[in-house]
């Protein structure tokens, strides 16, 4: 803690974090500020000492002088901030997605060297393997693509939601069926229940649909050597209520408070699984939120994690 | 009589040259948890006359290291169990394995990343995505060459 609260003296390294230079970075002009500020309220001090005879005025005069300058400054810097903090973000979010993408690069790259290459002979199996393998990473590749134009779609807030009247529960069942096979390679077990006569909900439904599909591929994800998961769909007054529990790797308490961040990944996530844009849940919560509905979770490492949300009916 | 010979013979010969070509059959760990590029660049490499043996995340290739005794190992720095980094500094800290020389194969080209790794001493640095198929081929055998 106290290194934590030394660090954030250490101006140069906390310049050198955002890329700037010394006179744009904001722990240093703050500095500057400060003492501008120390200067300005002597000689205040000292030329209204001389014009006004009541010292407790021009104390008043030196405080309220101070006191604006340094409001001023604490405004100006914090919002410079908050601007080096965002392009510093960007900068890390251009390094992991430049990496998402080598990957499935590699995979295309390589598979068609081989196809194409005279040097290794190759069977028709073979080459029908590598034709898939070429399937695989371009649907990878156009995956993260959406992901991404997701994610900007929900900070530039540019597109309108297109809502609809959607019964959730037949949504729920009808991509329950898509991940039947998936679920089963996993030797797992998904269960769905509901209540009877549920309400239509008044959602987005492609939007609603990445939803499901994110905490669905999460729970069978990460949940290891076979198990159970449980989906429930219930109204709760004016809301639905869904939740989805698995008895999966969970998630350590020290990560639990990073979980919704863009690009964050759990380190006991990356030791089973280093595939994942560390977009999903990121995604998943913006979209609850925008439609009006809360998210939440609750995990404990190796015993499994429950994913909920209360959306609004109407 | 006769033929009988000859099959006992053959069957000497072949296991002959069978230890022979174990012999000569270099080995490889290829230690990357992408199934695509185990298959492409393992079946390339039994093409070209090696033997490759595959470990899917950090800990399982940290096991075969010592086990499978490779020539060379091909090592991915993004792994599940044990990165990549940590793996290697537990193969140069280990007198059984710090003579296998490590070609590292990754897509981390950050400055940082590349600096971290060559200090630990690989026989080599590359990135996947900047080599085709052939390249990377050749850097390994040039490798083993100079092992």
């Amino acid at each position: 803690m106290s290194k934590k609260i030394l660090s954030q003296f250490n101006i140069v390294s906390q310049c050198r974090k955002y890329g700037l230079s010394l006179w744009q970075c904001p722990q240093f002009l703050f500095l500057l500020m400060g003492l501008i500020i120390i200067v300005s309220s002597i000689l205040s001090y000292m030329i209204g000492s001389r014009y006004i005879d009541d010292p407790g005025t021009v104390a008043l005069v030196v405080i309220i002088i101070t006191a604006v300058l340094f409001t001023i400054a604490s405004i100006i810097t914090r919002s410079f901030e908050n601007l080096a903090e965002l392009s510093r973000m960007k900068s890390e979010f251009i390094n992991v997605v430049s990496h998402q993408i080598r990957s499935p690069l590699t995979n295309l790259k390589w598979a068609l060297d081989f196809l194409t290459s005279n040097d290794w002979k190759k069977t028709p199996e073979k080459e029908e393997e590598y034709r898939s393998v070429l399937y695989e990473n371009i649907n990878r590749m156009s995956e993260l693509v959406d992901d991404l134009l997701v994610v900007s779609r929900l900070e530039q807030g540019t597109v309108p939601l297109r809502k609809k009247e959607v019964s959730l529960e037949k949504m729920v069942e009808g991509l329950l069926s898509e991940f039947k096979s998936f679920a089963a390679a996993c030797n797992l077990k998904i269960e769905f229940s509901h209540q009877a006569g549920l309400p239509l909900v008044f959602v987005d439904p492609s939007q609603m649909k990445i939803v499901f599909e994110n905490l669905i591929d999460n729970a069978i994800r990460y949940t290891k050597g076979g198990g159970k998961i449980r989906l429930h769909l219930e109204k709760k007054d004016k809301n639905i209520y869904f939740e989805i529990k698995d008895s999966g790797v969970g998630i350590p308490k020290e990560d639990q408070k990073y979980i919704f961040q863009k690009f964050f990944r759990s380190e006991n996530m990356m030791r089973e699984q280093t595939k994942g844009s560390g977009l999903g849940l990121f995604i998943t919560k913006a979209i609850v939120e925008e439609m009006g509905g809360k998210i939440g979770f609750i995990s404990e490492e190796g015993k499994g994690t429950t994913f909920f949300f209360n959306l609004p009916i109407k | 009589m006769k033929p009988r010979f000859r099959l006992a013979q053959m069957l000497v010969l072949n296991r002959l040259v069978r230890a022979r070509f174990a012999k000569i059959m270099e080995k490889i760990l290829f230690i990357e948890d992408e199934p695509a590029l185990q298959k492409t660049l393992g079946d390339v490499l039994n093409k070209e006359g090696y033997k490759v043996v595959s470990a899917l995340d950090g800990e399982l290739g940290l096991r075969m290291a010592k086990t499978e005794k490779p020539d060379l190992i091909l090592l991915d720095l993004i792994l599940p169990k044990i990165t990549g980094f940590d793996l290697l500094k537990k193969f140069k800290a280990d007198p059984e394995t710090k003579k296998i020389p490590v070609v590292v194969l990754t897509n981390l080209g950050q400055m940082a990343d590349i600096e971290k790794v060559l200090k630990l001493g690989p026989a080599a640095y590359l990135i996947k995505n900047n080599y085709n198929l052939a390249e990377v081929v050749g850097k390994i055998k040039k490798t083993l060459k100079e092992r």
